[in-house]
């Protein structure tokens, strides 16, 4: 009997700490979300050359990989995760002054950014109202993530635009892997670290959302 | 060629390198899926295909 109750408070602690780490995982997504968003304004603003985004992108990564792993623990890392979704934010400025200046740029912009938002939150929704078990995803998502880098890197050279096209569309599909593998990780205890969750969630959607302006630019200048 | 062509291939190179190792890793240590499982997955990324192609179609 003593047993019975041990094993219920077992899992209702579980339950609760499990509930924590969504909790505050979307809380501190949405406001990396809105902080990345002042930043690309700043950035816009200020009328940033191209090679932002490229510097901002690699030091983001770098910080991601390497610098955060040792801080997720500590307040630090809440602080290194805004400086990451700030840089990339910030870098993002000269690609949307790029499209905003296409004819129809403004509405490329707030479909990407609309579509991301339906993506994101269909597949989260997906994720935990199913409860299903992802975690068989890991390895496959990782070696099609390998392989839409080694494409991308192909494409440097190649400079094929149905492949870039190709890559973008792989790449969206990969990231949803990703959305529904580290949701159901929070969901099935297996992520505890929400400053670590949300860097994982944030580097999907900023990916989504890239991938689909490139995607919606080269399909409206077909017209 | 760009020298910014040059630093995304190097950047690119780079990061394959980093993951590689965490990628065996993952296909090593990661649990199988049944049939079920992998419809779980294929559906909405069916529905995710739909849903691009229906963006596009309004640009």
């Amino acid at each position: 009997m003593n047993q019975n109750y041990s094993t219920v408070a077992q899992r209702s602690t579980s339950a609760i700490a499990t509930n924590k780490v969504l909790r505050n995982t979307y809380l501190l997504l949405s406001m990396t979300l809105l902080f990345s968003g002042f930043t690309a304004a700043l950035s816009m603003f200020m009328n940033t050359p191209p090679m932002t985004y490229l510097i901002s992108v690699i030091g983001g990564m770098v910080i991601a990989m390497f610098v955060l792993p040792r801080f997720a623990n500590s307040p630090a890392g809440i602080g290194i995760v805004f400086l990451i979704t700030g840089m990339l934010g910030f870098g993002l400025g000269p690609v949307l002054s790029m499209y905003a200046s296409l004819p129809n740029g403004g509405n490329i912009i707030t479909l990407s950014l609309g579509g991301t938002g339906v993506i994101f939150m269909g597949l989260s929704a997906y994720a935990l109202t199913t409860k299903k078990d992802f975690s068989f995803l890991g390895g496959f998502l990782m070696v099609g993530f390998l392989l839409v880098l080694l494409a991308a890197l192909a494409n440097i050279f190649l400079q094929i635009p149905a492949m870039s096209l190709m890559i973008s569309a792989v790449v969206i599909m990969i990231m949803s892997g990703f959305i529904l593998h580290d949701t159901s990780r929070i969901i099935h205890g297996g992520e505890t670290n929400y400053v670590l969750a949300t860097i994982g969630l944030y580097m999907t959607i900023f990916n989504i959302f890239i991938s689909l302006l490139q995607i919606l630019g080269i399909m409206s200048n077909d017209d | 060629m760009e020298w910014m062509e040059i630093i995304s291939a190097l950047a690119l190179l780079a990061f394959i390198i980093i993951l590689f190792p965490a990628a065996r890793e993952r296909i090593k240590h990661s649990p199988q899926g049944t049939s079920s499982d992998w419809m779980g997955f294929v559906i909405p990324v069916i529905v995710i295909a739909l849903f691009v192609t229906f963006l596009v179609m309004l640009v």
